[in-house]
């Protein structure tokens, strides 16, 4: 009896230590794995706190004189506007596209999920085309339209295509989500004597509403990072977005003042940043639900 | 008034597959109507179509003296009870009962007292602030039941709303459901229920009258009692009863009926119940009516082949010239007929036998008084 105890008791201390050495592993391995790929940001935050001359002199990310300049200077930028210009007309591009986005793909991917309508295969193959589509190949066709609009230098180019469920990835994310949410609720809101649109609002809505999060957050860092669209369709620089603006410290300077380019670096990837922890649970439930169960 | 009438109705889905084959049913004001048939009978179908959630491609519709075949559901004065019980899941329970009130138009203070009284009614008051997922499944189902009172429509409609539940929780519901249906009727508030199951249990104790459905087809429209006692033809009968009903081949001659080397004499009063008579038949007894026997009376053979304890009665199970036939008996006489060993003798009751045309499979024997 000894005998079995005490070499069970060995086989657990052994279980245990293999655990322990196998865990240890992991975390080294994801820690370094991670550390690679955070480094650059990380080197980012602290390069923004050094003086012009320290950033190339050392490699390091502790700034060793910690200095605001280039925030103060960054801030103030080499055209009429401060930066804050620059964060509103973000804000001006990016409120009315996600709402559009939502309001949009919210009613198409319902009409796709929930009715039968003729030609709906063939128009949502095209949907999913468009998804396989390359970006840059309607660039050109894009601009030409909007040009004969006249809605160059407007914010509508960035706005309309959105609001019109242009965004297919959104669209079919959404069908995906509403074809994993039995119809059973849709029906036992029409019995309680809803039409299509009360049940869509009162229903489909908040049940909708981890995937609908999802879009809303990924329009706003797709936007907030979009570099291309403003490029293309704005002109003057009292519009430009945070993203054309850091580009522009780069163009009007001579010599370049690394520190004020990164220290705006910094705050233009801050409110992503801030947006993405604070939705972060809705944001993955919405993915896995809508992706991978669907 | 809240008369369902359905005439011919049909649905065809796609063009192609013939789901409901132009089905006929009359279900009278107040009248509680089971629809009942295993899976893929189209009853579910039928019960959509009444509802309006399926559109209908043939036929018509009546509720109470309006056509409803293009009404949208919301208009057709029905409410419905689903499977999964489709609450809202975003909506406290308060909201869920008010909803459809709310959606009517109905002045706020109406709604309020409308809740409390349906959730005095089914006992929820206590769940009234409960979100739908903090709720077990009997008291969703009572939710969802809520749901459907709180309209007073003239037609209830229930879709399959008990096979969620444990049996426990089921039998009890049952009670309940045909409880609440009598009060309302009591109150002389319209009442009709379409009640679809497949489960022959709910179908028997609830029913007014039971629409048995196989293949989009109305086989047999009758009371409990009438459909167990007289079986239209061989898919009512073996459906229909649990045990099921044994179903013998065999053949007929004037004064007895033949099954394999075996016969059983037919009794006169059986004889003259026969509309026709065909040659070849099936033969139909209940376990129940299959007498275990240890007299040396007229009787068939059997080999026994297991015996289920049931505690008030035993089903036997036994092997008539090879095929498979139940019967049930009371605990003292399987002890008594089991003591010589496998070998049994079984009588069936002469005036309850059902003798079907094997060629049609209409059940030949007249109604009479079997009991």
């Amino acid at each position: 009896m000894t005998d079995l105890s005490h070499m069970n008791a060995m086989q657990t201390r052994r279980r245990l230590r293999n655990q322990k050495i196998s865990a240890t592993i992991r975390y080294a391995v994801l820690f370094a794995v991670g550390l690679v790929m955070l480094y650059p940001l990380i080197w980012l935050v602290g390069a923004s706190f050094k003086t012009n001359a320290e950033i190339f002199a050392n490699p390091g990310f502790i700034p060793s004189e910690p200095t605001m300049e280039g925030y103060r200077k960054g801030w103030e930028t080499s055209t009429p506007y401060t930066f804050g210009r620059f964060f509103w007309n973000s804000f001006l591009i990016i409120l009315p596209k996600t709402i559009g986005t939502a309001i949009s793909c919210t009613l198409v991917a319902y009409g796709f999920a929930r009715f039968d309508f003729p030609f709906k295969k063939i128009l949502f193959g095209s949907v999913i085309a468009i998804l396989l589509l390359p970006n840059v190949v309607t660039r050109i066709p894009q601009y030409i339209l909007f040009r004969d609009l006249g809605w160059l230098d407007t914010f509508l180019p960035l706005w309309v295509p959105s609001a019109l469920a242009g965004d297919a990835f959104f669209v079919f994310m959404l069908v995906q989500f509403l074809r994993s949410i039995p119809p059973d609720m849709e029906e036992a809101a029409r019995v309680d004597g809803c039409n299509s649109f009360q049940t869509l609002i009162y229903i489909v809505v908040p049940m909708l509403a981890p995937a609908l999060i999802s879009v809303c957050l990924f329009q706003f860092m797709w936007t907030m990072n979009d570099f291309l669209g403003p490029l293309i369709y704005l002109s003057s620089v009292d519009k430009y977005p945070v993203s054309l603006a850091l580009k522009l410290s780069i163009d009007t300077t001579e010599a370049f003042e690394w520190n004020r380019i990164l220290a705006m670096s910094v705050l233009t990837i801050t409110p992503a940043l801030i947006v993405f922890f604070v939705a972060q649970r809705y944001f993955i439930e919405g993915i896995s639900t809508g992706g991978v169960k669907g | 008034m809240a008369r369902v009438q359905l005439s011919n109705l049909e649905k065809v889905y796609g063009g192609a597959f013939k789901a409901v084959h132009g089905i006929n049913l009359d279900i009278e004001d107040g009248e509680f109507m089971v629809l009942v048939g295993p899976s893929g009978c189209a009853k579910s179908t039928t019960l959509r179509m009444v509802a309006g959630l399926e559109e209908i491609t043939g036929g018509e519709i009546r509720i109470g003296d309006h056509v409803v075949n293009t009404l949208p559901p919301g208009k057709r004065s029905i409410a419905m009870v689903f499977q999964n019980y489709a609450l809202y899941p975003h909506m406290k329970v308060r909201k869920n009962l008010g909803f459809g009130l709310k959606i009517a138009g109905r002045p706020k203070a109406e709604i309020e007292a409308a809740i409390q009284d349906v959730a005095r009614i089914l006992e929820i008051e206590p769940l009234l602030d409960r979100l739908p997922r903090q709720l077990s499944g009997g008291q969703a189902q009572r939710v969802a039941l809520g749901r459907a009172l709180i309209k007073k429509p003239g037609v209830f409609l229930f879709d399959e709303p008990l096979s969620n539940l444990d049996a426990k929780l089921r039998a009890s519901m049952r009670v309940r459901i045909t409880d609440l249906h009598k009060r309302l009727k009591e109150r002389g508030l319209s009442s009709t229920v379409i009640y679809v199951t497949h489960d022959q249990t709910e179908a028997m104790t609830m029913g007014d009258r039971i629409c048995v459905m196989q293949a989009g087809r109305i086989l047999q429209v009758a009371t409990p009692r009438d459909l167990y006692n007289h079986p239209a033809d061989l898919f009512v009968a073996s459906f229909i009863g649990s045990p099921e009903m044994n179903l013998i081949d065999g053949t007929l001659s004037p004064d007895t009926i033949h099954i394999g080397g075996q016969s059983v004499a037919l009794a006169p009063e059986a004889a003259s119940r026969l509309d026709h008579w065909p040659e070849q038949i099936v033969l139909g007894v209940r376990p129940q009516h299959l007498r275990l026997v240890t007299d040396d009376g007229p009787a068939l053979d059997a080999t026994m082949t297991g015996a289920e304890f049931m505690g008030h009665e035993v089903n036997i199970h036994a092997l008539l010239d090879g095929k498979p036939i139940v019967s049930v008996t009371s605990p003292g006489e399987y002890e008594a007929a089991t003591r010589a060993g496998d070998r049994i003798r079984l009588r069936p009751d002469p005036l309850a036998l059902h003798i079907f045309d094997k060629g049609t499979g209409r059940n030949a024997t007249r109604p009479a008084l079997i009991n």
